[in-house]
């Protein structure tokens, strides 16, 4: 796409921006309209963003399919971890109160380890769902139909 | 056990293997089995304890994060629930075991690591599903065993490349399934503003009958039937289970369609009841017919089957009509009947589809024309076969047979004559289709020049401990039918106690 200068200078301009707003978005989930799914999904069309202007490669190299993974495995691992670490301070499963000092306290940084969780794991599973797709090349040629 | 711990084990019960899930996918392909066996038979610890404690009727209720129903989300484990964890955590504790080399062959082993940690978070879903008190949870589970089956039954496209489009299909209608259920949710959220099952019902009922309480059920039970395969809407189930790896089938088989036949009976009888006259008529003018029609014609397609899995697939749409069958009958020795041949169909069906599996292991195929002589290279495994196939068939000493037996009595209590020859005429045609196997196994000459070896003893064990338990269960039925009357009790009692 080295061709499409327009292409590139605008998505170059937006990229960092959108980046930002994913974490805006991801932290004021708690008080705000958004969340982890919502930061994750913005996060990842940065990413997919990238790799439509320059190509899959270059995401690739960014982000490698095992990245990716990892990404998914760390986000559900990071919700269900808190969720089971507050078993361990002697509360239900997902109560967070016992996280901080106080209960109020407790609750709002449980579910910001929470929604941060569930921002990795969306951002992963979008990009590796983007490059599993692009990424693909045809296994069955046309004289095999 | 401390009570610290016990306390939380129905919770623990879902949040292990959905913690084990991830690991596989991180350990790869080395560890993933052994991770994804050792969190299943904690799992399975866990519902035995669950279920041990629940037995004399008390009722566990657990808070999620410490939010009182009906506000915040419930688990809430009774005995019926608890039998059907039971199941499902069970057949996969047997079905891991078995599938060591069963997938080692059927799957490249660069995906071993994702493999099982979609059937872990399958195993989650279902289990999910089962635990669960809140209706828009059993929909939040439903689709995270749903998502993770579609993956596992397109993995059985290292063997046969047509997995991806059965997977496909799966996915289409298990979704619209799925669509019809939320929508139903829908429609008795908006009419009840609550989505705690037992409070769904008392207000349901405080309510009374209206047109949104009778679209709202006709949306849930539509969603459901789809989702359990019932007769005319079974389509994707064939090509799902026929082209799904043996172990994924196995699985899927026992405790997937089983774990939505009992939504299906939570939702009719716990939130609904028996006295909802529109619940009754819908089921006895449209589900009974529809169970009829498609256990004959399920089972006529079966004897057409030259390929094993594919007869055993459409024997399964079958079975599930004699579940619906009971059900329909709208009472409680029908419904118990449902739940005791949800259990046994379940371990008949795990084994048939376990030898299935072994056949593809040892003599790479499933075609019936091709297994001829079987019978002697594997004695073992087409002995398990018999077994399982006695079952569906309905001969005494068998599960199968006690099965038959609850229902055709329930049918002969209530009068209904017709329906109780059905089921024993039925009987006649998995006669036929189990025949065809047996006749070219045993009978028929081995192709020329073909070597097969018996399955090995990993893949045997889990196999005949499910066939030992067709036989045992058969024989001595005071457990399961003693559960599954208890279960039937505390269900129908749920709802009686406002629908009067």
């Amino acid at each position: 796409m080295s061709h499409h200068l327009v292409l590139r200078v605008v998505a170059n301009l937006l990229l960092p921006f959108i980046l930002v707003f994913a974490l805006y978005v991801q932290w004021h989930g708690d008080n705000g309209p958004g969340g982890g799914f919502q930061a994750g999904v913005v996060f990842a069309a940065g990413m997919i963003l990238y790799a439509l202007v320059y190509g899959v490669d270059a995401l690739k190299k960014v982000i490698p399919a095992k990245t990716s993974i990892i990404l998914m495995s760390l986000g559900v691992l990071i919700y269900a971890g808190t969720g089971l670490s507050s078993l361990f301070l002697g509360h239900d499963f997902l109560d967070y109160s016992g996280l901080a000092a106080n209960s109020t306290q407790g609750q709002e940084r449980g579910i910001l380890i929470v929604e941060l969780g569930v921002g990795i794991a969306v951002a992963g599973a979008m990009i590796a769902i983007f490059t599993a797709f692009a990424g693909r090349t045809p296994e069955i040629e046309d004289k095999e139909w | 056990m401390p009570e610290a711990l016990f306390h939380h084990l129905p919770v623990l019960q879902v949040v292990l293997t959905l913690v084990a899930a991830p690991l596989c996918a991180l350990a790869g392909s080395r560890w993933a089995w052994s991770i994804a066996t050792a969190a299943s038979i904690i799992a399975f610890a866990i519902t035995v304890t669950l279920f041990s404690s629940v037995l004399d009727g008390t009722v566990i209720s657990y808070h999620i994060g410490g939010w009182a129903p009906p506000i915040g989300i419930e688990y809430r484990v009774d005995i019926l629930n608890a039998f059907v964890l039971l199941i499902v955590s069970g057949i996969a504790v047997l079905t891991l075991i078995y599938a060591q080399k069963s997938v080692t062959a059927e799957i490249g082993s660069e995906k071993h690591g994702l493999f099982y940690a979609a059937f872990l978070l399958c195993l989650t879903g279902l289990m999910g599903v089962a635990i669960t008190g809140d209706a828009f949870n059993v929909f939040v589970f439903l689709e995270i065993s749903s998502l993770s089956a579609y993956a596992l039954i397109a993995t059985g496209a290292d063997r046969d490349r047509r997995a991806l489009t059965a997977a496909y299909n799966y996915l289409i209608m298990g979704t619209i399934g799925a669509t019809f259920f939320v929508i139903g949710l829908g429609l008795l959220y908006m009419l009840t503003g609550t989505l705690n099952m037992a409070d769904l019902a008392q207000r349901l009922f405080d309510h009374g009958d209206n047109r949104t309480l009778r679209t709202g059920f006709c949306f849930v039970l539509i969603g459901l039937t789809l989702k359990l395969a019932m007769f005319p809407l079974h389509l994707w189930l064939p090509d799902a289970y026929s082209r799904a790896p043996s172990a994924v089938t196995a699985f899927l088989s026992a405790t997937a369609t089983k774990v939505m036949v009992y939504v299906l009976l939570r939702f009719l009888f716990a939130i609904f009841s028996f006295s909802f006259a529109f619940e009754a008529s819908v089921l006895r003018v449209l589900v009974l017919p529809l169970a009829m029609i498609g256990i004959v014609v399920a089972s006529v397609v079966a004897i057409f089957q030259d390929d094993l899995k594919r007869m055993l697939a459409y024997s399964s749409i079958a079975q599930i009509g004699y579940m619906l069958l009971g059900l329909a009958l709208v009472s409680q020795t029908g419904v118990m009947a449902s739940i005791i041949h949800l259990f046994n169909h379940a371990i008949t069906k795990a084994a048939l589809f376990m030898a299935a599996g072994c056949f593809v292991l040892q003599a790479g195929t499933t075609s019936i024309r091709e297994l001829r002589g079987i019978g002697r290279d594997m004695p073992w495994t087409m002995a398990a076969f018999v077994v399982g196939g006695l079952s569906l068939i309905g001969v005494p000493l068998t599960v199968g047979f006690i099965s038959k037996w609850y229902l055709v009595e329930a049918f002969i209590a209530e009068g209904w004559w017709p329906v109780a020859l059905l089921i024993v005429a039925s009987s006649l045609l998995s006669f036929a289709y189990v025949w065809r196997v047996v006749e070219a196994a045993y009978l028929r000459d081995a192709p020329e020049g073909v070597v097969r070896k018996e399955a090995p003893l990993s893949m045997l064990v889990p196999m005949w401990t499910l066939a030992g338990m067709s036989i045992y269960f058969g024989v001595d039925s005071s457990l399961t039918s003693a559960a599954a009357s208890r279960a039937a009790n505390a269900l129908i009692g749920a709802s009686n106690l406002f629908w009067q």
